[in-house]
């Protein structure tokens, strides 16, 4: 039982990780980024390469693949995805799509399609139990630590955006960006930063995920709709929504296919249809129907 | 005023004319597979996406409703004729109808999702409808075969007449027949007072709504007749192959029917016929030269899609101007 609460809350924060981007993303520009996957797959792959070609350590890739992906993010930002926050939703879905397309062939093209392996250091493969019987709480070593680093990343996170200036600027160009560029605020900027930030983030999400999501040339097809169900069950107008969203949506998906495995996904997506129904706007928002 | 009327009622009308090169895009189709007989399993196929793609144009273009699941009527179709044919009677007509109206009635139930919410919402939960689908077909494995797909489908004759043939020219005129009959009535829908409303509604709602337009209600039919029409397309593609596999279902085939609109043109039919017909040639071309990496062309053509402005597309003289 214990357990399984356990997996899903691991499960949870790391899709919290990879989706927030997506989620700021969204909420700031409105801009519907389907190709939020392959920011995480890169950083995916980044790490697999990091290990295997240059034998750089694990806990060293994962700052890497995080800046690597940022400035990779904050490249297309400021080059393809610009002219796009002006354009309707369709052509921001078109746009989006192509590129994810993109990024899966080509991964396949220069890797292959197999299937990639994360070689975890020693120190992170144990399990630890604690209690017996229905209260047994079995602990990957792995899923603590993935636990821990999400967590803190959640708190800095919510910190740089309730405390300091870059956050009260953010959260003032989410609110009303033209309003915020009359008051000097270089809103371009702010979101560039954020931007990268925010793929960065998913960078790091897939290098983390690697081991338990899984990584082979399809991972952002697959990932993309759980990702935007965190962001629309979440809610865009703050971190907190996305992070219970997330946390649901892990323990329903772990406990789901534990418990009724031959409903398989089918739980997950009934539920965000179900909840989209009720609030369209998702289930932690302010904001009325718009 | 009685002649302002008049004038604006000419206006509509002339809109709503036929124009001779519309006769000679039908004659040329149906003379397809006499023309080029060898490829006439190619003329069905883009016969069917193209009306695949024109039930997406009824919502897209017509009524602006962002939808990344329209496979799941198209599948839902599919495999309803398959199934009909194979555990009830093989009779295709019979097959096509009932598929067509089971898709009606799961585009009613399927519509209450569209109506509330913003784009992203409406994106979810199509999205997440045709999933729902894809998921139901593969564990019921016992009714669809699962991942195997449903094998063993056999046809009967087409209206007692005419057998499917192996070089597909029966299939080809008989889906070719099928799309004319529904483009026909959706040609009548979309230049009908009520075609008028929808568009009414896809550029302004409030207005819309403000005007007196029963938005929810015109919502809810013609996402109906949208998801019958895409189950027609789907139940053809079923019974013109004889095989229904959980591919019909799949993200890949909403976004590629995306595509070809796009390609094509959204509020405008004939945009579904001519993109459908680029999309697949170009596959058949692309994909003869570099047969894994066709997703890789499918998204750069996208990609420079967007960048370069859909309007467009077809006028390259407006390419490298100012942008308006």
């Amino acid at each position: 039982m214990l357990t399984i609460l356990f997996d899903g809350i691991a499960y949870g924060m790391l899709l919290f990780v990879l989706a927030v981007g997506l989620a700021v993303t969204l909420g700031l520009m409105n801009f519907i980024n389907l190709a939020h996957g392959a920011f995480a797959m890169a950083g995916g792959y980044l790490t697999v390469f990091a290990m295997q070609k240059l034998g750089l350590p694990f806990l060293a890739c994962l700052p890497l693949a995080f800046i690597v992906v940022g400035l990779a993010g904050a490249l297309l930002e400021r080059t393809l995805y610009r002219p796009m926050y002006a354009k309707p939703h369709l052509d921001q879905v078109l746009f989006s799509i192509g590129l994810a397309f993109m990024a899966v062939a080509s991964i396949d093209y220069f890797v292959g399609s197999s299937q990639q392996n994360v070689q975890l250091p020693e120190w992170l493969r144990g399990r630890t139990e604690i209690g017996d019987g229905a209260l047994l709480l079995g602990m990957g070593h792995y899923r603590i630590f993935i636990i821990a680093v999400c967590a803190v990343l959640t708190v800095v996170l919510q910190l740089i955006l309730s405390k300091t200036r870059f956050g009260s600027r953010l959260r003032a160009a989410v609110d009303d960006p033209r309003v915020a560029a009359g008051l000097g605020i270089n809103v371009n900027v702010v979101f560039l930063a954020t931007f990268a930030v925010g793929s960065g983030l998913a960078g790091l999400g897939g290098a983390l995920g690697a081991e338990i999501l899984g990584l082979d040339p399809t991972f952002p097809l697959k990932y993309m709709i759980y990702f935007l169900i965190v962001v629309s069950v979440g809610g865009t107008s703050s971190i907190t929504g996305p992070l219970a969203a997330a946390l649901l949506l892990g323990i329903a998906d772990v406990a789901g296919k534990y418990f009724i495995p031959k409903m398989g996904a089918f739980t997950v997506y009934l539920l965000m249809i179900a909840i989209l129904l009720w609030r369209p706007q998702g289930l932690f928002t302010r904001k009325g129907g718009r | 005023m009685q002649n302002a009327a008049k004038d604006f009622q000419a206006a509509l009308l002339h809109k709503a004319r036929w124009r001779p090169w519309e006769f000679a895009v039908w004659l040329v189709a149906f003379a397809l597979p006499l023309l080029v007989p060898s490829h006439s399993l190619m003329v069905n196929e883009i016969a069917i996406v193209a009306l695949f793609a024109m039930s997406l144009d009824l919502i897209l273009g017509y009524a602006g409703i962002v939808s990344l699941g329209h496979a799941a009527f198209f599948g839902f179709g599919a495999y309803a004729a398959a199934l009909f044919a194979k555990l009830v009677m093989p009779d295709p007509t019979v097959g096509l109808a009932v598929a067509t109206l089971l898709s009606a009635a799961l585009g009613a139930v399927a519509s209450v999702t569209i109506l509330r919410g913003s784009d992203l919402t409406r994106l979810m939960v199509t999205l997440g409808t045709a999933l729902l689908l894809l998921e139901l077909a593969n564990k019921l494995d016992w009714l669809t075969g699962g991942a195997d797909g449903l094998q063993g489908v056999v046809m009967g004759p087409v209206l007692g007449l005419f057998e499917f043939d192996l070089f597909g020219r029966t299939a080809a005129w008989y889906s070719l027949s099928v799309v004319l009959i529904l483009f026909l009535l959706m040609r009548r829908i979309v230049h009908s007072p009520f075609g008028a409303t929808l568009k009414a509604i896809r550029d302004n709602r409030l207005r819309a709504m403000a005007i007196g337009i029963p938005v929810a209600s015109r919502l809810v039919t013609i996402y109906t007749l949208a998801a019958a029409v895409a189950g027609a397309a789907g139940a053809l593609l079923a019974q013109t192959t004889g095989f229904a596999s959980l591919d019909v279902l799949a993200f890949d085939r909403s976004a590629d029917v995306l595509l070809m609109l796009v390609i094509g043109g959204v509020g405008w039919l004939y945009g579904g016929i001519a993109g459908a017909l680029v999309f697949k040639l170009l596959q058949d071309w692309l994909s003869a030269v570099t047969p894994q990496y066709w997703m890789f062309w499918i998204g750069l053509i996208l990609v420079l899609l967007v960048l370069v402005g859909r309007d467009r597309l077809f006028k390259p003289w407006t390419w490298f101007g100012r942008r308006a």
